[in-house]
């Protein structure tokens, strides 16, 4: 795992995307989502391509139920990319990595 | 420029994986281009990547779920030596030899032949909300998003086997489930609508169909439109699944391939022949009757032999 490609949970939440000196893009995603388990292996190569420019943030939404609450996520996956601990954009439902990397560079 | 392959498959469902293992074994060396992820139903693997339990497939007495059936058969085909590429053909022409096919990856490819397995993707209610509530309450995949509606009321718009699959599964997590169909009948199996009938959470609205919907941020309602009376109403729901069919995919190929008024290629007769020789199809690409994953694969076949044949007659 590279090391802008973080596990998000509840707890640290805030302070992490307070802390990121990127944009973040938070995945919410769970084991039994199986377009959330196609896109992983993509999220990996997006973090290891755009290290020092972007952050990924992984939120399992099993195991944490305020965040996807607190961002009305009902739909995995969800990607919503924060700046400045700001959700920015949206994207919702498992994508190519072109569609990705297309909609993320105009943030970045 | 451009890169050559003897024989590329264009989808990986069930029909372009079992045309990948007949065509890898016939020392065909095919090249799948398997599409990119999606929710639509039109990713690598396909439709059956977003079901859970596959019960009617041949061979599996305790079922087995979708997506490992899926990478089963792609293992299946990578170990006769099938090549994949994880893109979408973004354009073809096979109006002249050899056929030359684009990707979303840029690669661009030469081949001899052909197999269109696109399959079909979910149709959607056409609706201005849709756009704005997709994530947010409205879903096209229950086992996804099944799991954000628990103690909630939720909402399946269709008639079919796909609709009452999703219903049935919704109703592990909701406290009711309606289903809202523009008959007065299901369209589903005997067996599904049997159980689908017998479940306590499951309310049916026949004749109706979803005119609007309404709410923000997320979803709180639908309107419906009962299509005898004309009535209108309002339905309160926490979510709300599509499952009113699918349309094939192949907006890429028109102007080349025969197809029906609704987009199905054309074969002839029996065959997977298209009208343009070297170009096969197989699949819901050109099934709109029996649409089942054992079909598809077994179309998949004939098109591999089709395909072979066809290539040793050069």
């Amino acid at each position: 795992m590279s090391d802008n490609l973080l596990t998000l949970t509840d707890a640290n939440f805030d302070e992490t995307l307070v802390g990121a000196d990127t944009p973040v893009l938070v995945d919410f995603w769970a084991e039994w989502c199986g377009p959330c388990k196609t896109i992983a292996p993509i999220l990996e190569q997006i973090a290891t391509e755009r290290s020092g420019q972007l952050t990924i943030g992984k939120l399992n939404v099993d195991d944490n139920l305020a965040t996807q609450a607190r961002f009305d996520v009902m739909s995995i996956p969800t990607l919503i990319l924060f700046k400045g601990g700001e959700p920015l954009v949206r994207l919702v439902g498992a994508k190519g990595k072109g569609q990705l990397l297309e909609e993320l560079d105009r943030y970045l | 420029m451009s890169e050559h392959r003897h024989v590329v498959i264009v989808g990986s469902g069930p029909a372009g994986l079992t045309a990948a293992i007949y065509a890898a074994r016939a020392n065909l060396a095919p090249l799948v281009i398997e599409g990119e992820p999606s929710s639509d139903s039109d990713q690598p693997g396909g439709q059956l990547m977003l079901t859970t339990e596959v019960e009617n497939f041949p061979g599996f007495p305790d079922g087995i779920m979708g997506p490992e059936l899926m990478m089963n058969c792609k293992l299946q085909a990578e170990r006769f030596g099938a090549e994949f590429l994880t893109a979408k053909v973004t354009s073809v022409d096979v109006s002249s030899r050899p056929f030359t096919i684009e990707t979303s990856v840029g690669q661009i490819f030469t081949a001899d032949a052909v197999i269109v397995a696109t399959g079909a993707r979910s149709l959607m209610l056409g609706l201005e909300a849709e756009k704005r509530l997709l994530g947010y309450g409205l879903s096209t995949c229950a086992t996804c998003d099944g799991f954000f509606h628990r103690g909630f009321e939720v909402a399946v718009v269709g008639g079919g086997d796909s609709a009452l699959e999703e219903a049935m599964f919704l109703s592990k997590f909701a406290t009711k489930v309606h289903v809202i169909h523009r008959r007065d009948e299901l369209r589903a199996s005997k067996i599904m609508a049997d159980r689908a009938r017998a479940n306590p959470k499951l309310e049916f609205i026949w004749d109706s169909v979803v005119t609007d919907l309404i709410g923000d941020p997320t979803l709180e309602a639908a309107v419906l439109k009962n299509v005898k009376t004309g009535e209108e109403t309002k339905l309160p729901v926490h979510g709300l699944f599509v499952a009113i069919g699918h349309v094939p995919n192949t907006d890429i190929f028109k102007g080349f391939l025969d197809h029906d008024e609704a987009g199905y290629l054309k074969t002839i007769g029996h065959s997977t022949y298209t009208n343009v020789d070297g170009v096969f199809a197989c699949g819901d690409v050109q099934d709109h009757v029996y649409r089942q994953a054992i079909t598809a694969a077994g179309s998949g076949c004939m098109a591999a032999i089709d395909c072979e044949r066809w290539l040793e007659a050069q």
